[in-house]
């Protein structure tokens, strides 16, 4: 029985380790707040038609039970949306947890997915403009991703070269579940732009292409699809190991946010297993489908696991690999973790320190503060 | 344990809640159906706000189809992960060997609390009035 009777003192920032977080959601103040960063036409499309993305769920897959898919204490007093204010995000996160430095991953609204290809270029465009008028260039803390529309291997390089040149940005915004298998060579432009300008990936569960959350259709409850997302994850970059995507871009850093942990040592074995049985199908690859996952491939820490031996997490981390493990809260998402709480205490500090912020520190190639 | 008056009871007629500070703890203080509990505003998983929470009720089944809503009120939902915890005991419902700190709460008239002994920190008793006391 674990009867919490007293909150913990909080300590100052000053003490604390310092950490990096790489998933923190901004969000707009309302749908017409995107307006200034369109042109003229897209700003009346925006008005006219909205965004219309694929998914059969129409918008409606985060139910009412979390609002905003936020936590419920992160609504603004300013009135906007969770995630909408950034003096608020300041003190009820960045200053409270200790944040060094922040990587946004804004999702909506979103032109990744959109059906008309130049208003999807455009909205993702205007999401970059956003993100630098209205968060980086305000707070020096907090870094941009820069969203492309995948679908245009064209348009996405073009976006990836404008706004690479800008300090702001330290990945490229894609999700999992694309139109197609995203190892395909169809995307590898945008993978090719990602090493020129030595940018990673960042693979944010999530996707609203139409394809299913499950290999066999959509899930009847949210908690099944929520966690079915992390599928998204686990077999795309199995199809980016087994395209070959890292032989042809052996320097591409990938960063896979939001989908789980235990799972990645489980999927190497099994990748593995299959590649040591069928390899003259795959004669390109140069090592084990595991070893492309140590060499490219880095995992953000939420949503934790929780086992109910809490230190067997500490398993999970070996397994997946202590400098592949990248602090995440999710902020201000409903299921998001805080890093005062998410790690077991024992956890030696060295280890912890390279969760909370070096291996992000190394990835992302942030200075140190 | 130490009496202390939390609220008068017009201040939070049922369905609404309160947040007081203790003794240096942030305590819920909430009336369902006019019966008043309080609990720790710290969810014993990862410390979330309880207070900013819904209260929702217990949905039960025997079976997939089957569904047995009762206690309606009674079940505190918390403001980041959505653990489920009854407001009568602190149980949690999905882990079994967690549960919130609740506290005895207990409703006296202005003339009964003249009497003592309780600790009144930021409350002017008057006889007219009912409070809501809690024991910690």
């Amino acid at each position: 029985m674990s009867v919490i009777e007293e909150a913990k003192a909080a300590q100052p920032a000053k003490t604390r380790l310092k950490v990096i977080d790489c998933d923190i959601h901004p969000a707009l103040r309302s749908a017409s707040a995107l307006a200034p960063y369109l042109a003229k036409q897209w700003q009346e499309h925006l008005r006219d038609f909205g965004i219309r993305a694929r998914d059969p769920l129409n918008g409606r897959a985060y139910p009412p039970i979390t609002p905003a898919l936020s936590r419920q204490d992160s609504w603004p007093e300013s009135g906007g949306p969770p995630g909408s204010d950034l003096n608020f995000m300041r003190k009820q996160h960045l200053d409270a947890v200790g944040v060094e430095y922040g990587v946004l991953q804004p999702l909506n609204p979103s032109g990744r997915e959109e059906r008309n290809p130049d208003f999807g270029a455009a909205v993702c465009r205007a999401m970059n403009e956003w993100q630098v008028a209205e968060w980086t260039s305000q707070e020096t803390r907090l870094k941009a991703s820069i969203c492309v529309p995948a679908e245009d291997a064209e348009a996405s390089v073009e976006e990836i070269a404008l706004q690479a040149k800008r300090r702001d940005f330290v990945q490229i915004f894609m999700n999992p579940r694309l139109r197609e298998p995203i190892g395909l060579r169809r995307y590898w432009p945008i993978y090719e732009a990602a090493v020129e300008y030595d940018l990673p990936i960042g693979l944010h569960v999530g996707g609203n292409t139409g394809i299913p959350t499950t290999a066999s259709g959509w899930p009847s409850t949210y908690g099944e699809n929520h966690f079915d997302q992390s599928t998204g994850l686990q077999v795309g970059i199995a199809n980016m190991i087994l395209e070959g995507v890292f032989v042809k871009f052996p320097k591409l850093k990938v960063v896979v946010v939001e989908g789980g942990l235990a799972w990645v040592s489980g999927l190497c074995a099994h990748l593995d297993y299959y590649w040591s049985r069928l390899r003259q199908e795959v004669p390109h690859l140069n090592m084990s489908p595991s070893e492309y996952m140590k060499q490219n491939i880095w995992f953000t820490t939420q949503p934790m696991d929780e086992p109910e031996n809490r230190l067997d997490i500490v398993d999970v981390f070996e397994s997946v690999g202590w400098d592949r493990l990248l602090f995440s809260s999710d902020y201000p998402h409903w299921d998001g973790d805080d890093p005062n709480f998410a790690f077991p205490a024992t956890l030696p500090k060295a280890k912890l320190h390279a969760i909370l912020c070096e291996n992000a520190r190394n990835v992302y190639r942030f200075e140190t503060r | 344990m130490e009496r202390h008056v939390i609220a008068k009871t017009s201040e939070i007629p049922p369905g609404t809640r309160k947040l007081v500070e203790v003794k240096g703890r942030q305590i819920v203080l909430i009336n369902t159906d006019g019966e008043y509990f309080a609990l720790l505003n710290r969810c014993p998983h990862q410390g979330g706000s309880l207070f900013h929470g819904d209260l929702i009720g217990l949905t039960e089944s025997t079976e997939p189809g089957c569904y047995k809503y009762s206690r309606r009120g009674e079940m505190l939902r918390c403001a980041w992960h959505g653990w489920e915890f009854d407001i009568r005991t602190g149980q949690s419902w999905c882990d079994r060997r967690t549960r919130v700190r609740t506290y005895r709460t207990a409703v006296e008239d202005g003339a009964a609390l003249e009497k003592g002994p309780y600790v009144a920190e930021r409350f002017n008793v008057t006889v007219e009035d009912e409070y809501v006391l809690i024991e910690v």
